[in-house]
């Protein structure tokens, strides 16, 4: 559509995690440098001066589990996160709305694919933890056990997830593990360009579509507005795994900070769109200068973390489905692989 | 028929074609064996579907009927798609996807790299940028026919079955009708490539260990003129429900 002025996209935080939720560090608490060994004062110094941790450097062992736990986290979700999409890939209706679908879905494996090599540079080994999700051992964000019930959902989820992300992902850019932030930034850029389309989706349904399309609309930020302010996680200022995080510089804002800002940003672009939040409580709050809003209802969150959700189930069931039907061709292509060497040698 | 009528015939096939091949990628997603597969089904389905839009638009302003890419993408039923009927089969297990593939991708590089040259400037444009996708097409679905066919004994029956299955559609990759004669003779239309795909496809099938079946022979069927298997008319009703349930709508 013809250049619409669409309120502040760039992210203007500088700096910002949620693909992840809830990640466990091990720790009971912040040690001080004095009670560090030698070796992990010098990983810590490193790590407060700035300086990044590559996979070769000494690292301290809660540091790697916690990065694989995030990271693998950070990957399933991408990868799981195809597939609500994927629901109504085949229905897009339009050849450009088709296209960036097909374009974003593509991103996202992508996504996927470069964060799972990031997981393997700490020693992580990919099929392993794919089968762990799909035993159900690790989780992927609340997000994606949602279902897409409309096309507007598509631009919802664009919109609403993609850009929750994008707050989580900024300040992952300068996350002290190198391999995990340099991914960051590749993700982050294209994560913007597919917020801008997702806004841009509801935009033409609200500016040129029919009574029935706006209501659509509607109805889709009525139903991913709630989960979109739970990908953000339960609030953390008391947590010892979310201070551990923030030490090793893994984690640099809690919870609620980067909620806000989720916020803050959003609530104007819902109202350029000419649509309401169903939230009755949500006002600008003239003395903090944020957004006030609602109570969020965590037990929501916390049944779907435990699978008791819409499609929880279903997706890793696809999800599981399409590896173990896969395994012949895989099989195949290793076969032939050895085959090819064999006849080199 | 004119040599325009000829030619919108002659761009919907092309067009027809690579969009419900697209539509077939698009059910892959979330379903492909292995993570880079997702990744790289998904850029051929772009590429087809991207070379779809090409055809249709170029179809549309040659209609001149005041209906756009999109409508003939969306609005149109299943006697008017013109596309192959190799195209619209299911997408089977990988080795229905792959054979399928390659023999579509065969033809469709020998075409568009005889498009190039075509006499109809616009063709040929479109042509060039869609034939170093078909190019690396081409050779994405050579190598899995090299994996499948000497890969296992499972993934070298499966091919085989896969094969059996499609080669009867394959007819329509290498005979030609009276618009594709026109066209040719013009110096318009790729006109028939059979040779040339008949000789690359015996002599993957000779690394791959498979055994070339006899030509196929052409059958009452014929997706170019419309005739089409009963698996279009769900294809379609699939691909087209938003355009169709919501007519005044914009997306």
């Amino acid at each position: 559509m013809a250049e619409t002025p669409v309120p502040a996209f760039r992210p203007r935080i500088k700096e910002a995690p949620m693909y992840a939720q809830q990640v466990d560090t091990g720790s009971k608490g912040l040690k001080s440098l004095d009670e560090m060994s030698p070796e992990e004062r010098h990983f810590q110094e490193k790590v407060d001066a700035e300086v990044r941790i590559e996979p070769k450097n000494w690292m301290p062992d809660g540091y790697r589990k916690t990065l694989i736990r995030q990271i693998s986290q950070h990957a399933h979700s991408e990868i799981v996160g195809m597939l609500p999409e994927g629901n109504w890939l085949t229905r897009a209706p339009s050849l450009k709305r088709k296209l960036q679908l097909m374009a974003k879905i593509q991103d996202e494996a992508g996504h996927g694919l470069y964060l799972y090599s990031a997981m393997e540079t700490l020693g992580a080994d990919r099929d392993e933890e794919i089968e762990k999700l799909h035993r159900g051992e690790v989780k992927f964000s609340s997000i994606f056990t949602y279902p897409t019930l409309t096309w507007a959902d598509m631009g919802a989820i664009g919109w609403l997830v993609d850009g929750a992300a994008i707050v989580n992902q900024v300040p992952l850019q300068r996350c002290s593990y190198g391999p995990y932030s340099r991914a960051m930034i590749r993700v982050c850029k294209e994560e913007s360009f597919h917020q801008r389309q997702g806004y841009e989706i509801l935009l033409t349904m609200m500016r040129e579509g029919t009574d029935q399309q706006k209501e659509m609309v509607q109805d889709a930020i009525n139903r991913f507005w709630w989960p979109s302010l739970m990908m953000f996680g339960p609030s953390d200022e008391n947590s010892p795994n979310s201070a551990q995080s923030m030490a090793w510089k893994i984690k640099r804002h809690g919870n609620d900070e980067l909620r806000q800002r989720f916020l803050d940003q959003t609530v104007p672009q819902l109202e350029f769109l000419g649509c309401t939040a169903p939230d009755p409580d949500l006002k600008w709050n003239e003395e903090t200068g944020h957004y006030d809003f609602g109570e969020i209802q965590w037990q929501e969150f916390f049944d779907v973390l435990k699978g008791h959700s819409p499609c929880g189930v279903e997706r890793i069931q696809q999800r599981k489905k399409a590896i173990d039907e896969g395994q012949w061709v895989r099989d195949a292509a290793v076969a032939y692989a050895d085959k090819q060497k064999a006849n080199a040698a | 028929m004119t040599t325009d009528q000829a030619l919108t015939e002659y761009l919907l096939r092309l067009a027809d074609t690579d969009m419900v091949l697209a539509q077939r990628f698009c059910e892959w997603c979330g379903n492909a064996p292995a993570l880079e597969e997702e990744v790289a089904m998904m850029n051929v389905g772009l590429d087809l579907l991207g070379q779809a839009r090409n055809w249709y638009e170029y179809a549309a302003e040659l209609r001149n009927d005041g209906h756009d890419a999109d409508f003939l993408a969306f609005r149109r039923n299943e006697r008017e798609y013109r596309n192959l009927l190799i195209a619209e089969q299911p997408r089977g297990d990988y080795a229905v996807t792959t054979a399928k593939q390659f023999f579509f991708d065969v033809w469709h590089h020998l075409v568009l790299t005889r498009l190039t040259e075509s006499s109809d400037e616009r063709i040929a444009g479109i042509a060039a940028k869609g034939l170093k996708e078909a190019t690396y097409h081409r050779r994405r679905s050579t190598e899995w026919m090299l994996r499948l066919g000497q890969g296992t004994e499972e993934s070298h029956r499966r091919l085989t079955d896969a094969v059996q299955n499609l080669w009867r559609f394959t007819c329509e990759l290498t005979d030609t009708d009276e618009i594709e004669d026109q066209l040719a003779e013009a110096g318009i239309g790729a006109g028939n490539v059979g040779d040339a795909w008949r000789a690359e496809v015996a002599r993957v099938f000779a690394e791959a260990g498979l055994e070339l079946p006899e030509p196929a022979r052409h059958f009452y069927m014929d997706g170019k003129n419309g005739k089409h298997t009963e698996h279009l008319g769900f294809l379609l009703a699939e691909m087209q429900y938003l355009p169709r349930a919501y007519p005044d709508a914009t997306w």
